[in-house]
């Protein structure tokens, strides 16, 4: 091989054309190239089009989308000019992907072993024994536990952290020039991130492949590639050296990104006032088996916003769900406003489901999609103060407007708005209510970094105009440390630490705590050295 | 996994003793009872009431159910009106020939059924997609007696290659039997494909929607593979319990293609039954279809609940 680069892309144009003509462009003009043991970050939000340039890399355009301009020269042969069977075999020893959920990219129906090895032989590079043994080696390298059987399993046998090391696994199998990661650890809780990404730097540093990482996450990212490149609406804003872009970006949306972590604006104000929500010693379980709740006890004033932070499994979501009645506690009491509130939702009265409400996750799936925004909002403004049909629509242009949503929505459909529209109007049905507290599940977790961002504003917002109280359950900390006075950490269904933020964040940290905050990804390139030399 | 695989088996055998009463208050409830059946024009007041003291019809109908499905469960169907003969040894022979013509069907429907499924799913959207869709399509939708009378014009009366008739008999070697039940095979074979392959295309093409397929793609697979090695053992479950349905229709509900053929097969010989007003009989041949058709959709459940490595292999 030369010493050119592995890969050189020029110019790249990526179009959506379907029966109705051609649609919008994904990728616009978008040129870099990459040598042999180099790392490129492809940064942005969604749509921004990086998995689509991923992809492109593969030979591959998810349906209705076709390249429409530019060269794409892998090893100096140019993948768009190539034969489907040339683009296939490149696949593999040439190019390799990563995707971003293990858990539903690999095949349930087969073991690991059998999925990782299955290119190397079908390819005829390597004979099943080679293969094997090529599979338990990179489990080695991936520092995954009990590396001679681990491919025994199937793999809902695995843990996600492991599911995505073991996707590295299949992809490394038939030793590819270029590894495509697309956003590998944004599922995974931010423990497990630290150990999954530390995995990957090694695998790329030993095997010397040049790779693409795919990431919304700028402090992720900055861990692992040498350059980095920021993408906005399929477009390229700006291009250099990590260090270069961290510490000093030119553009101002990069700015903007740089700076979000460093953002912090306050939590409401604690109040000297009675509790309105008190949970005293609650225990709760799906199967009466396992606790996945145990004995956990914690306030919420009026104006407060208390964070419950905790990994998956923690038991977080099922809090608040019993908090709401969906999941009946088994000891314990939830308190109200003084009063006790019934273990079942349908044993609480109008006026106590009216006064705690609840966001959701992911505003795709909470809002039905076959109803307009004015039957969505207007529902509990009916059905909670029974107002007639000119009221309804005028509480919820109201409504509308105090979430900076045009009047003109009112007869939309959730279809037509975008995910942090979508959020907005969950927000609004939460609020037809004029509850007293709010439940927040990961409101911002399935948004976009800034659309997030601007989401929590809005809640801050409205906390001040309305005095509106949160239970705000997360993952992520740098939200936390933003938004709320109060904070629970949790951890197998156990309350580790509680109190004021600024009293659970600073020294001295419960280690539980102290892991969590140090795994949160900081701006700056040699922080997972760092965080790695700290534990090691 | 064995417990529910016990639970399963649990359920299909509270499921066949429900069937049992049905079975049996159907036939308490027709027109008629057994003593009337065997007295027919005989029948006066006095000699209907003294056989059916002969017989225990004045005990009440629970205890005459416990009775029958007690002796049912070791073996005894009871007395034949017509000719006096055990009920089991009319059955053993009808029995065979229906589950022969039944196998021979699956065996050769089956493997092909789920062929063009997988061919269909290959290539998706292509002249072969939408002419096998078309050509099953029409065959399902052709009543079954014009199928078989179709394929008796053509196959057994102008080019003579099958008999037309299918009367075999308890010592008919095993490859006659084949040459004489071909045509009724094919007629049910091009009865029953269509569903079963619908559903292997169907099912197979919703889960190439999945992310583990765009990933088994990505990784270089070819499509082949991709559909079969993927695809397919994923989309086992449905087509499992869709190729249960078809198999207990053939055992079932082929009686119009046994007249057709004149192939003596329990069908034919319960519709003998009924007109002859022989009770015993047709209760006994509602016992066996109720236990085939629930017998055959547990295998399914079963062999599902196998095929999932969630279900077969816990954390």
């Amino acid at each position: 091989m030369s010493d050119g680069p592995i890969l050189d892309i020029d110019k790249l144009r990526i179009e959506v054309r379907n029966d109705a003509g051609p649609g919008p462009v994904l990728v616009d003009d978008i040129s870099f190239t990459l040598h042999k043991g180099q790392v490129l970050g492809l940064i942005g939000e969604s749509g921004a089009g990086k998995s689509t340039i991923g992809m492109a890399i593969l030979g591959y355009t998810r349906a209705n989308c076709y390249i429409t301009g530019g060269r794409l020269l892998f090893q100096g042969r140019d993948i768009r000019t190539m034969s489907p069977d040339e683009r296939r075999a490149l696949r593999g020893p040439g190019v390799a992907y990563i995707a971003q959920s293990a858990a539903a990219s690999f095949n349930p129906a087969h073991t690991l072993m059998e999925q990782i090895c299955e290119i190397p032989i079908q390819l005829g590079l390597m004979s099943l024994p080679e293969a094997q043994a090529r599979a338990i080696e990179l489990f080695r390298e991936l520092d995954l536990p009990n590396p001679d059987h681990f491919g025994e399993r199937y793999p809902h046998q695995v843990s996600g952290g492991q599911l995505q090391r073991a996707m590295a696994a299949m992809a490394m199998a038939a030793k590819p020039a270029v590894l495509i990661f697309d956003e590998p650890t944004t599922a995974l809780d931010v423990t497990t991130q630290v150990e999954v990404l530390a995995s990957f730097r090694k695998l790329i540093r030993e095997n010397g492949t040049a790779a693409i990482y795919i990431t919304h996450d700028l402090a992720v990212v900055a861990q692992i590639a040498d350059d980095i490149m920021v993408l906005r609406h399929g477009k390229m804003v700006e291009y250099g050296r990590a260090d270069d872009i961290l510490q000093n970006p030119q553009q101002d949306y990069t700015k903007r990104l740089v700076a979000e972590r460093a953002e912090g604006h306050g939590g409401g104000q604690a109040q000297a006032q009675a509790a309105l929500l008190e949970i005293r010693h609650v225990t709760a379980s799906y199967t009466g088996l396992v606790r996945v709740i145990d004995d956990v006890s914690l306030a919420v004033s009026p104006g407060d916003t208390l964070a419950v932070v905790g990994e998956s499994g923690s038991g977080k979501s099922t809090l608040a769900r019993v908090v709401m009645g969906l999941l009946a506690r088994e000891q314990g009491d939830v308190r109200f406003a003084g009063d006790s509130l019934p273990a079942r939702l349908k044993d609480r009265t109008r006026e106590q489901l009216r006064r705690v409400q609840m966001i959701y996750q992911s505003p795709d799936v909470a809002l039905n999609p076959s109803q307009t925004l004015l039957q969505i909002i207007g529902r509990p403004v009916q059905f909670y103060f029974g107002r007639d049909r000119a009221a309804v629509r005028a509480r919820v242009l109201e409504l509308l407007k105090m979430m900076d949503l045009p009047a003109d929505f009112i007869d939309r459909k959730p279809a037509a708005l975008s995910g942090g529209q979508k959020q907005r109007v969950g927000i609004a049905r939460a609020l037809a209510a004029e509850p007293d507290l709010i439940i927040c599940d990961e409101v911002t977790s399935a948004l976009d970094q800034l659309v997030g961002e601007e989401i929590l504003r809005l809640l801050k917002r409205l906390q001040d105009e309305l005095g509106v109280a949160y239970l705000f359950i997360t993952h992520d900390l740098g939200v936390v440390r933003r938004i709320a006075n109060k904070v629970a950490v949790m951890r197998h269904g156990v309350v580790v630490a509680a109190g004021e933020t600024k009293t659970v964040f600073a020294p001295p940290m419960h280690p539980y705590t102290e892991l969590l905050l140090s795994s949160v990804p900081e701006m700056r390139s040699d922080w997972l050295d760092d965080v790695l030399a700290g534990r090691a | 996994m064995l417990r529910l695989v016990i639970q399963r088996l649990g359920f299909g055998a509270m499921t066949i003793l429900a069937a049992s009463v049905l079975i049996f208050a159907g036939t308490e409830i027709l027109p008629g009872d057994l003593a009337s059946a065997i007295l027919q024009n005989t029948a006066t007041p006095e000699n209907l009431a003294e056989m059916r003291l002969q017989l225990g019809l004045d005990r009440p109908a629970v205890v005459r159910y416990v009775e029958w499905i007690a002796r049912a469960a070791q073996g005894d169907l009871g007395v034949s009106l017509s000719n006096q003969r055990p009920v089991a040894d009319e059955l053993a022979p009808r029995l065979r020939n229906s589950f022969f013509l039944a196998g021979f069907s699956a065996l050769v429907a089956v493997p092909l059924a789920v062929f063009l499924g997988l061919m269909a799913a290959i290539y998706q959207n292509s002249f072969y997609d939408r002419a096998v869709n078309f050509f099953t399509l029409m065959t399902i939708s052709i009543p079954e007696y014009l199928v078989g009378y179709l394929l008796v014009k053509y196959l057994s009366v102008r080019w003579q290659i099958f008999p037309s008739l299918a009367n075999v008999m308890p010592e008919t070697t095993f490859v006659d039997r084949i040459d004489l039940t071909f045509l009724p095979m094919l007629t049910l074979v091009l009865v029953v494909v269509a569903h079963m392959m619908r559903m292997t295309r169907a099912s197979v093409l919703n889960i190439m929607a999945s992310p583990y397929i765009e990933m088994a793609f990505l990784k270089g697979l070819t499509k082949t593979r991709v559909v079969v090695r993927h695809a397919f053992p994923n989309a086992l479950a449905p087509i499992i319990a869709v190729i249960a349905l078809n198999l207990a229709y053939l055992v079932v509900g082929v009686v119009v293609v046994e007249s057709v053929f004149v192939y003596p097969g329990l069908g034919q010989l319960l519709v003998d039954a009924v007109s002859k007003h022989d009770v015993p009989l047709v209760q006994a041949c509602g016992l066996i279809f109720s236990c085939v058709f629930i017998l055959l959709n547990l295998t399914a459940d079963v062999l599902g609940i196998i095929s999932n490595p969630r279900l077969r292999r816990p954390r």
